[in-house]
């Protein structure tokens, strides 16, 4: 008996013990500290003297139903904005770049290199610079591209941007979409090339056109990293931050939950703060674990 | 089994020096101060630019009249502010204040005072003369619930109307505006000039301002104050007249405003693409700094005497390591030579009604003779009418107002406001 425990401890202790510390420092600063913010999203500290007891999902509540102006709401319609413009635009720029460099270009390097390198760059700093870019004064006032646009004699093409009341956040996903677009088209290609040759000959032979190779042997192989590209797209999406701070800095137009987070707790109302990073998490959850758990089977299954 | 004891003591060590270095991060810079009752830690986040010109000076007049003590500067940089309010939430949560720190002075200090934080200054009002030495509007103000709790440092005022002479000039504009009938009669002359958008304006808290001016020209400083108060209601049809003045102003400004700070408002002011900018009279000091002389400044339109004061104070917190320095360092604050040392530099004024105004630049000048004269009403932008947390609100149905123009909708927002924040 002790004998065999002993083997079993030989078998899991030292990775256990390697693991330990990682395990822990994971523990008390992810998990735990994401505990703290749930259970202060129940209290009723709104302000710095403390929390005089809990109120169930009462911060909740009021955030969809007391929240002036709907501030909440508005918020989360912009974030559905911004992340559907941002998610359709890069999946249909990378997915267009990755087939045009499939097709075979010369210098594909070259041009894989600068699709690529904008991922380099920093939210904050891409944001200050898109931030000149779409200056929303018009006519001699024009700054950025409505100044390009004005000085083409394109004039029909200077809009207000990012300050438009109802499509602004279309606008503010542009400098994301430019990001992000690179990289969805290296996922795209890695994709592309992890497709056997032995399947476009056989699809050669049996007289495939060109579309019908495509529709129906290329595509359907890509539906992961289709996937893949989503999640990694949604999650960034949803917590969205650093290019809005930079591009408008925090107001009413453009606000997000995240931004709202910041200006909830820049007034010291942690309960409130911690209710919405709570939903931001759920929110973020709900596109992630079910890529998890598709992960895991498909893993099993190899 | 020597080789597994050797590891398993490894990664115990290496995880207790992880959990030992997370939990000392915060620590910080609180021990400076506990290191014997001499030094006094002053907690402020004016770290460059004219107000630390302006703390340089008072720290010179502290170490004349509290030789005894020793000045710890600790200043904390960034965000207006914001990054200083951060540092001090937590300090104060930890029991671990410094010996006095910045704050707006007025509603702003509210949080302070309900969560017993800092204590209670009337009796150094008396002793010290504070309490004749400053306007009585202010010390009422000040007062809460029968009680002082801070020493304002300087005065600036928040509703003066700053004006391109050479603008004005072209367009045979003499006289500043006195109501705003006059002021919408200059602002179309302008507009017929070719002034397309003669008012600069920026985003959120500066557009707070402008409304808020214009609420003292409807309301007058008495129904402005009691908005604050809780005597004036907001849904009132003054208020919406207010709104709807202020919505008309905003026809005469530049639509590009939510993409602009209040210096780049200023700007299109200096070049002359806008004539008027509603400020406070940090404007002069920046405008002298940028080398434009071609300014006139005048209260905004309709406000008459009424003074819109913000004040940076200082307080004594609870638990204060070195409360007799800190008094020391209050009693100068409020003394003439220390409001004297700090607001010549800063470009404010003092709150003390007794200073020689021939001490100071021109514009500091006039705004001392009106500051003895006029009536003083708080702003809520800049923390003195309002708790923090009503100035985000605000702040947010302003934004929305200014995407929208809905009327309607921003009373509503700013009954609610008050309805959710005032007398907290």
């Amino acid at each position: 008996m002790s004998t065999k425990n002993t083997a079993r401890m030989r078998r899991w202790a030292p990775g256990l013990i390697l693991l330990a510390p990682s395990l822990i420092v994971l523990g008390v600063f992810v998990y735990g500290l994401i505990g703290w913010t749930a259970k202060l999203s129940l209290t009723d500290e709104h302000d710095a003297l403390g929390s005089k007891g809990f109120v169930g999902l009462q911060n909740f509540i009021d955030l969809f139903t007391e929240d002036i102006n709907g501030r909440f709401v508005h918020s989360l319609k912009n974030l559905l904005v911004f992340t559907a413009v941002f998610m359709l635009g890069a999946l249909l720029l990378g997915l267009l770049w990755a087939f045009l460099l499939e097709r075979g270009v010369r210098g594909e390097g070259f041009f894989r290199a600068v699709y690529l390198f904008p991922m380099a760059v920093s939210f904050v700093a891409s944001g200050v610079v898109w931030r000149w870019l779409m200056n929303s004064g018009t006519g001699d006032q024009a700054g950025g591209l409505n100044r390009i646009f004005h000085d083409l004699h394109l004039g029909f093409l200077e809009n207000p941007w990012w300050t438009d009341p109802d499509w602004g956040m279309a606008a503010m996903a542009l400098p994301a979409i430019w990001q992000l677009s690179g990289y969805v088209m290296a996922l795209f290609l890695s994709g592309f090339r992890g497709i056997p040759a032995e399947l476009r000959e056989a699809a050669a032979m049996d007289g495939a056109t060109g579309y019908q190779l495509y529709r129906h042997v290329i595509f359907p192989q890509l539906t992961p990293t289709a996937l893949s590209a989503l999640i990694i797209l949604g999650h960034m999406s949803m917590k969205m931050f650093d290019l809005i701070m930079s591009v408008s800095g925090a107001q009413w137009i453009t606000e997000v939950p995240a931004v709202y987070v910041w200006q909830t707790l820049l007034t010291s109302d942690y309960a409130k703060a911690a209710a919405i990073s709570m939903i931001l998490l759920l929110l973020v959850a709900v596109v992630i674990i079910p890529y998890l758990i598709y992960n895991n089977r498909v893993e099993r299954r190899s | 089994m020597r080789v597994k004891t050797r590891a398993l003591v490894t990664a115990a060590g290496l995880a207790l020096a992880l959990m030992a270095s997370g939990c000392g991060a915060d620590d910080g810079d609180g021990g400076t101060s506990g290191s014997g009752n001499k030094k006094v830690e002053v907690f402020t986040w004016w770290a460059d630019g004219g107000e630390k010109a302006g703390l340089d000076g008072l720290v010179a007049q502290f170490k004349t009249d509290c030789s005894q003590y020793e000045f710890v500067n600790g200043a904390v940089a960034g965000g207006a502010g914001s990054n200083a309010k951060q540092v001090l939430a937590s300090r104060l949560q930890q029991s671990d204040p410094p010996d006095t720190f910045q704050a707006h002075a007025g509603a702003e200090l509210t949080d302070y005072i309900k969560a017993g934080q800092i204590e209670d200054l009337s009796a150094q009002y008396k002793e010290w003369g504070l309490s004749s030495a400053f306007p009585k509007g202010l010390v009422d103000s000040l007062t809460v619930g029968g009680k002082i709790y801070s020493v304002p440092a300087n005065i600036h005022r928040a509703n003066v109307l700053w004006a391109n002479k050479t603008v004005l000039a072209n367009a045979g504009i003499t006289a500043p505006a006195k109501t705003m009938p006059e002021f919408f009669t200059q602002l179309d002359t302008l507009k017929a000039k070719g002034i397309a958008t003669p008012l600069a304006l920026g985003k959120d808290w500066t557009q707070q301002m402008l409304f808020e001016a214009v609420l003292i020209s409807r309301l007058g400083p008495d129904k402005f104050n009691g908005l604050w108060s809780g005597k004036t209601d907001w849904a009132g049809a003054d208020v919406t007249d207010a709104i709807n003045d202020y919505k008309k102003l905003l026809t005469y400004s530049n639509k590009d405003r939510d993409t602009f700070d209040w210096t780049d408002a200023e700007k299109l002011l200096m070049e002359g693409k806008a004539a008027f900018q509603l400020m406070g009279d940090w404007e002069a000091a920046d405008l002298d700094a940028k080398n434009f002389k071609d300014y006139s400044y005048s209260v905004f339109p309709g406000n008459g005497d009424a003074y819109q004061w913000l004040a940076d104070s200082f307080v004594l917190p609870k638990g204060a390591k070195n409360p007799e320095g800190t008094k020391c360092w209050l009693k100068t604050l409020g003394s003439a030579a220390g409001q004297k040392a700090f607001n010549v530099k800063k470009g404010s004024i003092p709150a003390r009604t007794d200073s020689v105004a021939t001490d100071y630049p021109a514009y500091q000048q006039a705004a001392i003779a009106d500051w003895a004269k006029g009536t003083p009403v708080p702003s809520c932008p800049h923390g003195s009418a309002c708790s923090q947390g009503w100035q985000g609100a605000v702040g947010s149905a302003q934004g929305k107002f200014s995407s929208d123009g809905d009327v309607a909708s921003l009373q509503k927002a700013l009954v609610a406001a008050a309805k959710q924040f005032a007398g907290k």
